[in-house]
């Protein structure tokens, strides 16, 4: 069970040297298969996710959420995205036609890249690079630019509103992000994935570094856009931010890329901080799904609960909160760990 | 050189917080002149609801207005029933029955603790909190159901008639609201803990929208939003009309009239409605629900004011009657129209989000406003 993935690659890789292809060839192979299967792993995730979203905030309420189409109202997502690729597809007559094009596109793009550097499971990472979590924060600030794409790019005001927000937004808590994440390396002493994972074999960083967790949790949350930080689609006061004249597919496409950042996100979260694929008895691979889920179960929990911060309340949280503390993590320890080298 | 450069000039642009919006209460229009977030300047455009309700009042009669007084203000139409009759019965000089009046009462508060909640559910969503708004439309739904029982409709309820009560109440009804009564508490504290305990609610909500009891006053504001800048002025005890004088209840007010105490004090009024519904139901007289009405309604020639506390502030009817069947000029005073001529005033150098957190506030609904 625990190897059954890697098996399947080996299978697949001695079939097509036994083909009689060139090493490189089968090389190429290999990767756009990997590149596949994630693909259809995270898509799969978010269609399944649409749905959790829906029956979780549901029961929250009070109420039972879809419950007829399928077994228990599975399939109500699938049918909602088929239902949306028959809308009209319109464009509005002003907007700039090749930024508003593309932004549901440019928005998919850094989610999926970010799975290259992210462990599966035991040996089960697409590409290790020795500076994975570098990586990682490096392609996820590049997310901001969809917003901008179609902020501007409908011509409205509405969207230029929600796309500055966005961009103040993400850029803002892109520091404590990345602040919070120094105190995990700095213990590891690499950037890399695979040894940040192998040095919370006995001690996972969320025990180690509490203050880390929490700080990279509430900026999480920030860059996802979602509740209390969902300002950039603040409903009730720019009816649907950047993404007010989408409609049809392309509308749901920055939906879907809402639920995609998520599980990068807590995928990411779940490396960094819950113990990657460390787990007693069952599959290393199994693992990272199961914690993967609790935490996105938790951004569910809250999205429900909380009312909207204000926009100024955002910027002071974020400057005046969250990167104090994340600073005096890095220092306390970098403290602890000198102590602790002296005996 | 360099100054010279840095020098780039911002504009201000307006923004069209149209008649279609997911948060104004309504087809309410506000033409906002906005310097990036902060709000320079609100235009209040209504009518887009104006169904010419007291134009209507003058080719229909007595009775035959009655049902249309529940679609003024749709969420809170026993009230508005309630300013109507008495506006007529004081014009006639009618008095209304005893029992009658406590009925009255009943539906009355029963009706304000359903438009609070309404008013409680709509706040937290344009906060978006959107399970506090669950949960607060769950327990008016336990409202509408009492409601359906006695007059046969949820909403729009044409409860009253001029000179009492069309009918008596069904039997399981008083046993029905005696075991709401007993559960509503129990809900409050529930709101309490989902909302009004949450910080990021307080910090949405105080020190916003803050208007002191003279400017209130000035423009003409009465009821919670005027109690909520301070003043202890409650119709039900500075004129009591019905038989209000008969009962023990406070009057909540707030401190500094700002969004969050414009809630706590409806909060508050909620739990003050149920003392008076206890009162009114151990107190309530047998007897007739209905005076001596002639079949017609012809009122002699005059003119009449009534006003009640409404939900939502001072309602009045003014009534003009040359002593035909139809009513010759009928004014509806309707105080969500007042509210909202304060509204630019309130909202002035906020952000957009602190404007939809007033407008929530100052609880309108269009209905009343455009009539």
């Amino acid at each position: 069970m625990e190897n059954i993935f890697i098996n399947l690659a080996t299978m697949i890789r001695d079939f097509l040297a036994g083909l009689g292809l060139s090493p490189t060839a089968v090389d190429i192979v290999m990767v756009s298969i990997q590149a596949i299967s994630i693909l259809v792993f995270l898509l799969l995730n978010v269609l399944f996710l649409v749905y959790l979203e829906r029956k979780v905030s549901a029961y929250i309420q009070q109420r039972l959420g879809p419950n007829r189409v399928g077994p228990r109202g599975f399939f109500q997502t699938t049918l909602d995205v088929i239902k949306l690729l028959g809308k009209e597809d319109i464009v509005p007559d002003c907007a700039d036609k090749w930024l508003f094009r593309l932004a549901p596109i440019a928005i998919f793009i850094p989610t999926m890249m970010v799975f290259a550097v992210v462990p599966f499971g035991e040996n089960m990472i697409a590409v290790d690079l020795n500076i994975g979590i570098f990586y990682f924060v490096a392609i996820a600030s590049t997310t901001v630019m969809a917003f901008i794409m179609a902020g501007w790019g409908s011509n409205n005001k509405y969207s230029l509103l929600g796309g500055m927000r966005t961009v103040a937004q993400m850029i803002s808590y892109e520091i404590p992000l990345v602040f919070s994440l120094l105190g995990v390396v700095m213990i590891t002493g690499s950037l890399k994935m695979s040894e940040i994972v192998a040095a919370q074999q006995n001690v996972w960083f969320i025990v180690s570094q509490p203050l880390a967790f929490i700080i990279f949790f509430i900026a999480a949350t920030a860059e996802l856009n979602r509740a209390p930080f969902d300002l950039p689609e603040g409903e009730q006061e720019i009816v649907a931010g950047p993404y007010t004249e989408y409609s049809g597919m392309r509308f749901a496409l920055f939906f879907l890329a809402e639920y995609a950042n998520m599980v990068a996100m807590s995928i990411i979260i779940v490396t960094v901080f819950l113990g990657g694929w460390h787990g007693p008895f069952l599959p290393s691979w199994l693992w990272v799904f199961i914690k993967m889920y609790l935490v996105i179960t938790l951004f569910m929990w809250l999205r429900w609960t909380f009312p909207r911060i204000r926009v100024d309340h955002l910027m002071s949280l974020n400057w005046k909160v969250l990167l104090p503390l994340a600073i005096i993590n890095i220092v306390i320890t970098g403290v602890v760990i000198k102590v602790i080298q002296w005996f | 050189m360099l100054k010279e450069q840095c020098d780039i000039t911002t504009q201000e642009f307006q923004l069209n917080m149209g008649p279609q919006h997911p948060s104004t209460h309504g087809v309410y229009r506000a033409i906002l002149t906005l310097d990036g977030e902060t709000v320079t300047n609100v235009e209040n455009v209504m009518g887009y609801l104006h169904r010419g309700m007291e134009k209507i009042a003058e080719n229909r009669n007595y009775t035959q207005f009655i049902p249309y007084t529940d679609r003024l203000d749709y969420i809170a139409p026993a009230l508005n029933n309630w300013a109507y009759v008495g506006v007529v019965e004081k014009l006639m000089g009618l008095e209304v029955p005893e029992r009658a009046e406590y009925m009255r009462v009943i539906l009355g508060e029963l009706q304000r603790i359903a438009n609070h909640l309404v008013y409680v559910a709509s706040f937290a969503l344009d906060l978006n909190g959107f399970s506090a708004w669950m949960y607060m439309f769950r327990d008016r739904e336990k409202i509408l159901d009492l409601f359906e029982m006695v007059t046969g409709s949820r909403m729009t309820l044409n409860s009253m008639r001029i000179g009492g009560m069309p009918s008596e109440f069904p039997s399981e009804f008083i046993p029905a609201l005696e075991k709401l009564l007993e559960e509503l508490p129990g809900c409050f504290e529930e709101y309490d803990g989902i909302v009004t305990g949450n910080e990021i609610f307080h910090a949405r909500t105080k020190n916003i929208g803050i208007m002191n009891a003279e400017t209130i006053i000035n423009y003409g504001i009465g009821g919670v939003n005027l109690r909520a800048a301070g003043l202890k002025y409650d119709l039900r005890k500075e004129m009591p009309y019905s038989v209000y004088d008969q009962f023990e209840f406070d009057i909540p007010i707030g401190e500094q009239g700002d969004c969050f105490d414009r809630y706590v004090v409806r909060m508050e009024e909620m739990r003050e409605s149920i003392r008076i519904i206890k009162q009114a139901i151990a107190k309530m007289p047998d007897g007739p629900i209905m005076a001596k009405v002639p079949r017609i309604i012809k009122p002699s020639k005059g003119e009449a004011y009534f006003h009640i506390e409404g939900a939502k502030g001072w309602l009045g009817f003014y009534l003009v009657s040359d002593g035909s069947t139809n009513p010759y000029r009928l004014h509806i005073h309707a105080p969500s129209f007042v509210s909202l001529g304060a509204f630019p005033e309130m909202s002035r150098g906020t952000y957009i989000q602190d404007l939809v957190a007033i407008l929530a506030s100052i609880d309108i609904v269009l209905g009343e406003v455009d009539r």
